[in-house]
This record gives structure tokens, C-alpha cells and sequence, in this order.
């Protein structure tokens, strides 16, 4: 099982939950197990080629997963994925 | 000032174009495109003249019918304004006709370009009933706060990387804010911040009141065009870290453009970061809207060091769109730049500043900035906050005793042509 935070803008698909659990062994299938359990939120988080959104920065454990292999990062039972829109700042 | 409220509607999705109201509000919820403000500029239009601005205190106020605050401004309104210098000993340094310095290194309060953007954000703050403002911030951003959240009498929260330069984690502190040092860097503090804005119903300025926030930025360009008689220069050299000023530099052009203030021309936009943080520099090189973070930044230019820029790909359209460039510079470069800067026009830049100087001299000698044209540089913060750069080069070298005989022999010694007498 792996423990995914969801971002504010994306717990009204969630039932309000902020953390959730899913089933996967890479990002991509975590997404699809998502999916499954929460109707709409991969259009949500992916483009219509399955892409991840532009302004979405998704971290395994504490890595930005554009550092690992993308949606194809494997995952580790225990893992946690974190899904955090892009923040301005200075 | 109820009439103000007319002329901002809401927000909209700068990807998709969703609605939404004017709250605090920061990403889409369908794309996670980042919002942006919508103006009734029909209406701006009518209200808004040059004679106008003119007569009005001379403050980034002055243009509030294109900030959005919807009621009286209640902090920071002696924000901007600051000078716009003609740099006639830099230009002849250089062999150019014309360039300038729009001077936010005096800006008021905290001597950096972020007052502009705290002082509409903790208006707005205050407007959706905030108690608490924070930030999370390489510096600038958290003194800022730290000081417009003490004059507003509003508590605030700032998080920054735990080694920034000792003047600013004291230009924070000293206005009594909580400062919390994140062992990480910037772009795991952002994080943090993101994590703790979901949970806490504080006014984050460059999370849930960004699309606020980000505005403010814009009345540098508006400045930099009044100031120079209402044109648009050739040229402009902006420094970027999350990428977002250059954009509202550019926003702030169009605006007065549209609104028929300046006459219709363009500025060519080049952006500036440090060489070893350069995600937006190193996509515009790779041709590539694509851009790579950097994990690790490693440079004395700790304002710029944001590995993850949030508005790089608009960064990177403002820079394509205007015909400018991305230009990077190496720490050296840096502070040869802060002391070229300061020997040539008596302005001390901290880092940032140096590398926009470093960035011009590159564009000067790539022929992409030709001599009759003119050229404005931004330098957006205070050399005293960011002294350990130049740690070892200006120390006190010379002393004597109070004594005109010590005196004497020393100008013998250093000067025996006699040029000082």
C-alpha cells in the first residue's frame, strides 16, 4: 500500500480525506488506482495524453519525481507520494 | 474607496479560463493553472489618464486601478515609486547610449522589490478577513512581511531556508515575527508551505492570496515607463528566481499599451539567473519549454536560489514573446557586477543586482543590445542584506593614529604624485 496526499483543491473527489491509500507499483498506477476509487481524478491530475499537469509537482517520499524516472518511478511498500501544485515565491 | 471594487471582477484560470471568485483562491481545480486577477479595462480605461496617475502621491498607489485591493489601502501605501537613475558613468563604462536603474534596492520599507507585492497582498489579506499573514521565502519576501504584517498590527509567520545571509534572517526578526529556519532549501520550505496553507487558515502571500500578490509586481513596470516620460525602453534585464516579476514586468507594459498611456511598442525582456540555479536560463538555451529543476542550487545568490521556478513557463514565453534572452552568471561575475555597480553609480545591489549587471554586460557583448539603444536594468534589493558575498574584499585596510604627520606619510606612500593635494 502506498499513502497519498491529496491537495486541497482535489479532496472534494476524495470525500475530504487529505491522506488516502493505493495500490501500484509505479506512480502511473497508483494514478489508475485512483482513479478507480475516486471517479475524475486522474483527469484532474493528468493531461488527456496522461501526462502530469504543467503546474503539478509530484514528490516520492521527499523527491521530486521529475529527479527519478517520472510516472514510470518505481514504488516501495511504505512509500508515501505527495501531490503539491506549483508554488510561486522569493 | 468603493468605487475601486468595479474595476477587478474575480479570478480566472490562466490556462483554461475557469471563473472563479475574487478569494483566496490560488490554482485551478480542473488544470491546476495558476490564477490570474481579471480587470474590467474598459472601465480602467475611462477612469485612468496620465495626468491623472500624475497628480497622485508619488507611491506604487498611484496605479491602483490595475492593483487589486477593493477598499482603502490601509498598509504600505508609501510602497514604490522608488528612483529610476540614468547611469551616465555605467553607459560610458560600456560604450551605451542610454541605461537606467530602476532602483528597488531603496524601495520602503525592507529595501527589496517584495514590498510591492506584501503591501497588495496583506491589503487583500486583510479584505478576506485574515489574522495571520506568512510566506515562505528566500529573504526578501519574509522581511517584507515580517515588516507590513507589524505596521498592520496582523502577526505573522516566516519560513526560510535555515542558512540564509545574517541580514536577512535579522531584517525579519527584528519586526517580531515567528521565523522558522527550515533545514532544506528553498524549494522544500515551499513545500512545507504548502502542506502547512492546506491545513492552517493563514494568508500565505505566495500561496493562497498569489494571484494578489503576484500583481503587485507590476507597478515596477509601471514606474519604469512613467519614469522614463511614458515610453517603453528597448531593452529591460530582470532578474528571476520563481520566475513571476519578469512576467508582470511585461504584463505592465501590455497594460499601459492597452490602456493607451505609452504608444504601442515593444520591450525586448531578458531574464537573469545565477549559473549554477538556472532552470529557466538552461530550458531557453535548450530551445526547450521543458523546464529541468535543479535539486541542489549551489550559489551566493541565495534570492534567486529556487530550483523549481512556478512560473518558468510563462517566464520562458515572456522572454520568446519579446524577442529577449536568458542570460545565467557565474558567482565571480556576480560580485564583479555588485562592484562595478557600486564604483560606477554609487548603488550598492545585493546579489541579485550583480547578476543582472553581469547579465547586461553578456547581452552588450553578444551584439544583443546594441549601443544606441536603451536599456534598463532592475535592481531589486539592498547590498547590506547580503554582505557575507563579498566577505574579505572590503575590509578596513588602513589605519593611523589622529595624527596630520601619520596622515602625510601615508599620502606620500599612497598617492606620491600628489594628485590629492
Amino acid at each position: 500500500m502506498i499513502n497519498v496526499r491529496i491537495p486541497t483543491p482535489l479532496r472534494t473527489l476524495t470525500r475530504d480525506q487529505e491522506v488516502v491509500s493505493a495500490t501500484g507499483t509505479t506512480v502511473s498506477e497508483i494514478i489508475d488506482d485512483l482513479q478507480s476509487n475516486y471517479p475524475g481524478i486522474k483527469e484532474r491530475i493528468c493531461t488527456g495524453n496522461g501526462e502530469l499537469h504543467r503546474f503539478l509537482n509530484v514528490y516520492l517520499n521527499d523527491e521530486d519525481i521529475r529527479f527519478r524516472d517520472g510516472t514510470a518511478t518505481a514504488l516501495n511498500a511504505g512509500d508515501e507520494l505527495s501531490i503539491i501544485p506549483a508554488i510561486a515565491g522569493g | 474607496m468603493v468605487e475601486q471594487r468595479r474595476f477587478f471582477s474575480g479570478l480566472k484560470c490562466r490556462e483554461c479560463g475557469r471563473p472563479y471568485p475574487g478569494k483566496a483562491l490560488y490554482v485551478c481545480e480542473y488544470c491546476f493553472g495558476p490564477l490570474e486577477v481579471e480587470y474590467d479595462y474598459a472601465l480602467i480605461g475611462d477612469s485612468l489618464s496620465r495626468e491623472k496617475i500624475e497628480a497622485r502621491r508619488k507611491s506604487m498607489w498611484r496605479y491602483r486601478e490595475l492593483l487589486p485591493v477593493a477598499g482603502d489601502i490601509s498598509v504600505g501605501a508609501d510602497v514604490g515609486f522608488t528612483p529610476l537613475v540614468r547611469a551616465k558613468r555605467l553607459a560610458a563604462e560600456w560604450g551605451v547610449r542610454e541605461v537606467w536603474l530602476k532602483n528597488d534596492s531603496v524601495n520602503f520599507p525592507t529595501l527589496s522589490f517584495k514590498d510591492r507585492v506584501v503591501s497588495v497582498a496583506v491589503n487583500r489579506a486583510r479584505e478576506l478577513g485574515f489574522k495571520v499573514i506568512s510566506c515562505a521565502s528566500t529573504g526578501n519576501l519574509a522581511n517584507s512581511v515580517a515588516a507590513q504584517s507589524a505596521s498592520a498590527g496582523m502577526q505573522s509567520f516566516v519560513f526560510i531556508p535555515h542558512d540564509l545571509e545574517d541580514g536577512k534572517i535579522l531584517c525579519s526578526s527584528i519586526y517580531g515575527t515567528k521565523v522558522v529556519g527550515i533545514r532544506g532549501t528553498y524549494d522544500q520550505v515551499n513545500r512545507l508551505c504548502a502542506e502547512i496553507a492546506g491545513r492552517y487558515g493563514w494568508g500565505f502571500v505566495n500561496i493562497n492570496l498569489r494571484p494578489y500578490y503576484a500583481e503587485g509586481s507590476k507597478s515596477m513596470g509601471f514606474e519604469i515607463a512613467e519614469q522614463l516620460g511614458w515610453r517603453i525602453p528597448d531593452h529591460v534585464v530582470v532578474p528571476m528566481a520563481g520566475g513571476s516579476l519578469i512576467t508582470k514586468v511585461d504584463k505592465a507594459f501590455d497594460e499601459f499599451a492597452k490602456l493607451g498611456l505609452v504608444p504601442h511598442k515593444t520591450a525586448k525582456i531578458h531574464g537573469a539567473q545565477a549559473q549554477n540555479c538556472a532552470p529557466i536560463v538552461n530550458a531557453f538555451r535548450a530551445g526547450s519549454d521543458v523546464v529541468r529543476p535543479i535539486a541542489e542550487p549551489n550559489t551566493i545568490v541565495k534570492s534567486l536560489a529556487i530550483g523549481n521556478p512556478a512560473d518558468a513557463h510563462y517566464a520562458l514565453q515572456t522572454i520568446s514573446g519579446s524577442g529577449g534572452s536568458g542570460v545565467a552568471a557565474s558567482d565571480a561575475e556576480t560580485i564583479a557586477g555588485i562592484e562595478l555597480l557600486a564604483r560606477t553609480e554609487g548603488v550598492f545591489a545585493e546579489t541579485a543586482g550583480g547578476v543582472v549587471v553581469a547579465a547586461a554586460i553578456k547581452l552588450l557583448a553578444s551584439g544583443q543590445v546594441k549601443p544606441d539603444e536603451s536599456l534598463v536594468l532592475c535592481i531589486t534589493g539592498n547590498g547590506l542584506k547580503t554582505k557575507e558575498a563579498l566577505h574579505g574584499r572590503h575590509e578596513l585596510k588602513t589605519t593611523i593614529k589622529p595624527s596630520l604627520a601619520e596622515f602625510e606619510s601615508l599620502i606620500e606612500t599612497e598617492s606620491p604624485t600628489k594628485e590629492w593635494k
